[in-house]
């Protein structure tokens, strides 16, 4: 088992060592940069070769990559050019590395709310016109851009009805009292309520506009996965030995049924911390997916390196960790 | 992200669908290679029983149209879908005006008249640079068409290569592929695209469209490796083998052509994503620059600066957009139902 | 033969242990503190939506408008400028004098005036600041110390070449400050936002000038978060995770106090949505609304305040890509063919205009004679003819993925000169790139035969404007080296910049305008656009001004 994790462990390293060269190359070959990025119509020759002086840009490729691989093994990624220039992009990550965990989990948490009781029942009811119904808008809403979704929740939620806030995290005259930086909790440890709250109405319209592919994925998988079980011999079994409904529903189909949706909730949520770039950017909300989406437009390296790395040490320490949880219950897996 | 195959979910669903392509080249065979498809052997074994090998998938796409005929979520798909590729191909003679010409150009003012409303002969009024809305919504058909047909082609050549050179090959290329395939469908796709997007020297249509379609590369690849894989240890391969017939005939004449169900499938869906990813792109500024041609992701970026004052500018795309992606879902759906045999009941 | 293969996945979700101080205490203010100040009948906060985070807080150091927003509301210079114009007026100077050959500039400085930290603010001070702005390491020269670099040009390290000289104290409220020659730029510069008097015992304390490279960026000192000047209002607290700035008034200030207690900038980058916040009347106002949203922002009530345009958009045309160009018949050929009228009216804000020359009327130097090249296609066949040009190709470019103050909309605007060029039998071979994405680094390289530009004034000053495009022989985007006129036109500049007499140097300038505009036509000059900010109607006493350099003391918002 210590071999299998320490095998695993190595290969991570390789994958982040590969990553980092490649998210390097990349952001050093595409076209302008942040040089003019930072002086706009002020460019002149003199001052961007000045510029790329100031900034180390003036050195060889490998020289730059040796220089950015010895400080991110000491933990320093550089200050931010673009999106809050001079900050330390690490600290800037690990700002808004809460904002957009705290929307991911509200968006993830509405999608099962609502995907799995729907799922549920359109299997159980298949081919009905509650099943046909809802498997059509399940459909309906991955066709919708998400952008354009978020546009009209905000037009008709925020603007026309007043009901909610437009965009950002929280009211700034508010004065909330920060701990953590998930604004929800920090309102809820420091028993300020109308922070905590008011937090939460943020969240409402981002959440619902995230989690719409989340839940048209999730009502899918848990249709179908019902579909199967409600199919086995156990429960065709059941259902001969003459169980009440309820008996077989609680403790034959959803518990094993629900078990591929927990693995996809999973993966779900992984995907969800660095996909938000549109619903962020339209709502403003400040986190990850903003940094970046700002980040590419005004060429900040630094800030991009930290992002898309950590979002890939992440998503490779999740998957490791489902790894390992899978070779502890199945030895099988451990061999391969 | 716009695209019903999201990032990590993806894999599994991949696989699942992978697993079918096992299925219809199969006749009562042991599943040892078929992936984590439930197959309900008992019921193909009745119906295929003593057929010859390559009928067996015919069988099922008979029997799988035959069940289509009656499904009117999938008729309902294919109507839309048939419907958009028409209007595309005759745009030009639909429309009733040129969708570049600045006709009611005159008429805007930015301070009294931004958008000119509807009039006579523009039922839909113009955009704000005096171009009629109606022209360029049914003009746009044909180059949403275009980026999303052309985006599906790519990627499914991209995957089918990776897949084919996956799947025929076993051993360090197989395992090679599979890495950056794994490494590719970890990246969120709205960021892989728009990182290949940014990469280009000079923005057009043409890098939308090569962007998106390398966001579906490695889906292609997974399905394919995982059907060419399933199609491996099937009997007509294995005899194939045995008679010593060529490597890259078994691969393209006997894997290849079984394999195709469920890439087909998955093109469909993939068509219905494209012209999302399109317009989330377009909204990100980094659609195809020049408007001339219209296309509807990039009406509904561009609408985006009059969305509060003029929202049918964006509402008319959008609804286009949604109504198109969603007969291709549809149809993509059913078709990748009717084709599981899981769901042959 | 019954085959169930169930695929039986755990997952384990893992805990993340937050281990929080069990005294997770809320720090805001009482609530007494909350609603004590603001008179009867109006808020005692001002929230303004700001389209970017600010730097930092030391403007010496900024360059983007968005600090400079920030920090004009807590620092002075010596010279400030008269509300809703370009104009210099005195500031912490409060009378200035130039000396015979104007190399020395003595300054009388305000007497009673107080940093927030208590020091005083005296001539010992203003020469610290500027000794401090001549004193920059490396680090700082390459980048962050841009506005020195451009007015100054040079940093003690290369004292020799630089326009600064030095600063004495000839009593405690006199200072004096030398420059290398007579220029234009004097003391008109020293109004910008970069050179601000802050304390010098604060920017000793917090190590002000330590600017160090770190990776790909600067880091700043600790000083630039909390910086000490002598404004009407002061840095309270910077939350960076929910993107606001808010400022508080400075209740010791030496003029007349700040109208409203509290200033807050809300960081909203999406432009839509700084217009919904203010519509659902969450922020009160916002800087540079989109001119497609003016018309509604009027309708629902709000002010759209449009400032003077103090800016020039351009097409320009580079003689050394595209020989044609070289011939002076061609280039008016073009000008004639652009139909500027209808590109005003129809795709650019209310109160735009066509331009006449290099620089809009708002600046000093700027030529009343000179009309417009006027729409005339049939004038430009003939001219392209004449020059055996018809039928030219020309390779056009615009940027993508930016909005600037003249040009609010690069690819509609593109679109109209396009079609226009082509009316008159010009193929134009449309480019675009993304603005940081390699459209300016192609402009400076020489890479297009033509393209979009333009500039936005940073003071009153003709050297600001046409100065910046001509002047520099070697290296300007026109290629100006590339043709005949150029050597001729950069030195008229020079000596123009070196004239002490104002009256005289404005008519020199107005010469230089005419012709640029008559002979040289190094570029075709497109047009000047008003850029906006907007405020709710409860919002009073807001006053636009030209060079984006609003303040909000005199600000004040009703309940």
């Amino acid at each position: 088992m210590l071999r299998f994790i320490l095998r695993r462990l190595l290969q991570m390293v390789g994958v982040v060592f590969v990553l980092s060269l490649l998210v390097f190359l990349w952001l050093r070959s595409l076209p302008g940069g942040t040089v003019s990025a930072i002086l706009g119509e002020k460019a002149t020759p003199a001052r961007r070769a000045a510029l790329e002086k100031a900034l180390g840009l003036d050195q060889p490729l490998y020289v730059q990559y040796w220089e950015f691989l010895k400080r991110a093994v000491k933990g320093q990624f550089g200050s931010s050019t673009g999106v809050l220039p001079g900050v330390d992009a690490m600290q800037l990550f690990l700002q808004r590395f809460p904002a957009t965990v705290e929307l991911s989990a509200f968006a993830i948490i509405v999608a099962i709310a609502l995907g799995i009781p729907l799922g549920y029942m359109a299997a159980r009811r298949r081919a009905s016109w509650f099943d046909n119904t809802s498997v059509v808008g399940s459909l309906i809403g991955v066709a919708v851009p998400v952008f354009f979704l978020a546009f009209m929740l905000k037009y008709f939620f925020a603007i026309k009805l007043h009901w909610l806030p437009v965009s950002g995290r929280q009211d700034p005259s508010l004065d909330a009292t920060r701990v953590t930086g998930f604004f929800v909790l920090d309102g809820l440890l420091t028993r300020e309520w109308d922070s905590a709250w008011d937090a939460v109405k943020h969240l409402i319209l981002p959440a619902l506009a995230l989690a719409t592919i989340p839940f048209a994925v999730i009502f899918r998988i848990t249709r179908a996965s019902v579909l199967e079980v409600l199919d086995e011999d156990y429960v065709r079994t059941a259902e001969s030995k003459g169980l009440t409904s309820r008996v077989i529903r609680g403790r034959h189909v959803l518990r094993n049924a629900l078990l591929p949706v927990v693995t996809t909730i999973g993966l779900q949520t992984g995907g969800l911390l660095v996909g938000a770039v549109l619903t962020e950017r339209v709502f403003s909300w400040g986190g990850l997916g903003e940094a970046v989406a700002i980040g590419f437009e005004r060429r900040d390296y630094a800030v991009l390196q930290v992002c898309i790395l950590m979002a890939a040490i992440t998503f490779v320490v999740i998957n490791l960790l489902v790894d390992i949880a899978y070779a502890v219950i199945d030895p099988r897996v451990r061999t391969r | 992200m716009p695209n019903p195959l999201s990032p990590s979910g993806r894999k599994q669903r991949i696989d699942d669908l992978a697993a079918t392509a096992g299925a219809s080249g199969r006749s009562g065979g042991s599943d040892e290679s078929g992936g984590s498809g439930g197959l309900a052997v008992d019921e193909v074994t009745v119906e295929d029983a003593g057929r010859v090998e390559e009928s067996a998938g015919v069988s099922l796409i008979v029997s799988a149209w035959r069940r289509l005929r009656r499904n009117p979520v999938f008729l309902l798909g294919l109507t839309i879908t048939a419907l958009f590729v028409l209007m595309a191909v005759f745009a030009p003679l639909v429309a009733p005006h040129d969708p570049a010409a600045g006709l009611l150009l005159d008429k805007v003012r930015p301070q009294s008249n931004p958008v000119p409303g509807p009039e006579p002969g523009f039922p839909l009024g113009a955009d704000p640079v005096g171009r009629d809305y109606l022209s360029r919504l049914i003009v746009g058909s044909r180059q949403t068409l275009v980026v999303g047909v052309c985006a599906t082609i790519f990627g499914l050549l991209g995957g089918l290569t990776l897949g084919v050179l996956s799947g025929a090959f076993s051993g360090w290329v197989d395992s090679l592929v599979m890495r950056v395939v794994d490494v590719m469908l970890s990246i969120p796709s709205l960021l892989l695209a728009v990182s290949i997007a940014a990469l280009a020297q000079s923005p057009s249509q043409w890098t939308l469209i090569i962007a998106i379609a390398t966001v579906q590369v490695p889906v292609f690849a997974r399905l394919l490796r995982g059907s060419m894989l399933a199609q491996r240890s099937t009997d007509h391969v294995l005899a194939a083998r045995a008679l010593g017939v060529k490597r890259s005939a078994i691969v393209f004449r006997h894997m290849l052509p079984n394999s195709l169900g469920p890439v087909i499938v998955q093109a469909t869906l993939v068509v219905a994503s494209s012209i999302i990813d399109a317009a989330g792109l377009s909204f990100l500024g980094l659609g195809n620059p020049d408007d001339r041609q219209p296309e509807w992701g990039q009406m509904l970026g561009q609408a985006q600066d009059h969305i509060y004052d003029n929202p049918a500018l964006a509402v008319w795309p959008a609804l286009c957009i949604i109504v198109v992606a969603l007969g291709f879902t549809l149809m993509g759906e059913s078709l990748r139902e009717a084709l599981d045999p899981k769901t042959r009941r | 033969m019954k085959l169930t293969r169930k695929t039986t996945a755990v997952v384990s979700v893992a805990t993340l242990a937050l281990t929080l101080s069990a005294c997770a205490q809320s720090d805001r203010g009482t609530s007494a503190d909350k609603s004590s100040a603001g008179g009867s009948d109006t808020k005692d906060t001002i929230t303004f939506g700001a389209a970017g985070a600010p730097e930092l807080f030391d403007p010496f150091y900024a360059t983007d408008g968005e600090t400079f927003r920030v920090t004009r509301q807590m620092m002075e210079g010596l010279v400030g400028i008269k509300p809703g114009t370009a104009e210099i007026q005195p500031e912490l100077a409060t009378s200035w004098e130039a000396s015979a050959d104007g190399k020395e500039w003595t300054f009388k400085l305000r007497d009673g005036v107080k940093f927030w930290d208590g020091t005083p603010f005296n001539a010992e001070a203003v020469c610290y600041n500027m000794e401090r702005m001549f004193d920059q390491n490396e680090v700082a020269q390459g980048g962050p110390a841009g506005y020195w670099a451009d007015v100054m040009g040079a940093f003690k390290s290369d004292a020799k070449d630089a326009l600064y000289q030095g600063c004495s104290a000839k009593d405690d409220m006199t200072a004096v400050i030398k420059i290398s020659r007579p220029t234009s730029k004097f003391p008109t510069a020293l109004s910008l936002d970069s050179f601000s008097m802050q304390s010098p015992k604060a920017l000793k304390a917090g190590d002000a000038n330590n600017v160090t490279k770190q990776g790909e960026g600067f880091g700043y000192p600790a000083y630039s978060k909390n910086p000490v000047a002598t404004g009407p209002y002061k840095l309270e607290k910077y939350d960076e995770a929910n993107k606001t700035v808010t400022l508080v008034r400075n209740e010791d200030y030496w003029g007349e106090k700040a109208k409203t207690k509290k200033l807050v900038f809300k960081i909203i980058p999406d432009e839509s949505t700084r217009r919904q916040e203010l519509e659902a009347g969450s922020i009160d106002g916002y800087d540079l609304p989109n001119p497609a949203d003016w018309k509604g922002l009027k309708d629902s009530g709000n002010n759209v305040l449009v400032r003077p345009a103090f800016n020039i958009l351009y097409m320009g045309l580079n003689p050394a890509k595209n020989p044609k160009l070289k011939d002076l018949k061609v280039r008016q050929a073009l000008y004639y063919a652009l139909n500027r009228d209808q590109l005003v009216k129809t795709q650019l804000p209310e109160g735009a205009t066509v331009a006449t020359q290099f620089m809009p009327d708002t600046v000093s130097g700027y030529n009343k004679s000179l009309k417009p090249y006027a729409y005339d296609p049939e004038k430009a066949k003939a001219l392209l003819k004449e020059a055996g040009a018809e039928g030219m190709t020309l390779q056009f470019a615009y940027p993508s993925e930016v909005s600037r103050p003249y040009m609010p909309n690069p690819q509609k605007i593109y679109e109209a000169l396009r079609s226009d060029l082509e009316k008159v039998g010009i193929k134009v071979t449309p480019v675009t790139k993304p603005w940081n994405g390699g459209y300016l680094d192609t402009v400076d390289n020489g890479g297009f035969d033509a393209w979009l530009l333009g500039w936005t004034g940073d003071y009153d000053s003709a050297d600001n404007f046409i100065g910046t495009f001509f002047a520099n022989l070697k290296e300007n985007d026109f290629h100006t080296s590339a043709t005949s006129y150029g050597a001729q036109l950069s030195k008229d500049l020079e000596a123009a910049d070196a004239i002490v007499d104002e009256g005289q140097r404005n008519a020199a300038y107005e010469k230089v305008n005419q012709q640029i505009m008559e002979e040289d036509l190094p570029g075709l000059a497109i047009s000047h656009s008003p850029p906006a900010l907007v405020v709710s109607k409860k919002v009073q006493g807001l006053v636009p001004s030209p060079l984006t350099a609003e303040t909000f003391s005199s600000v004040t918002v009703s309940k």
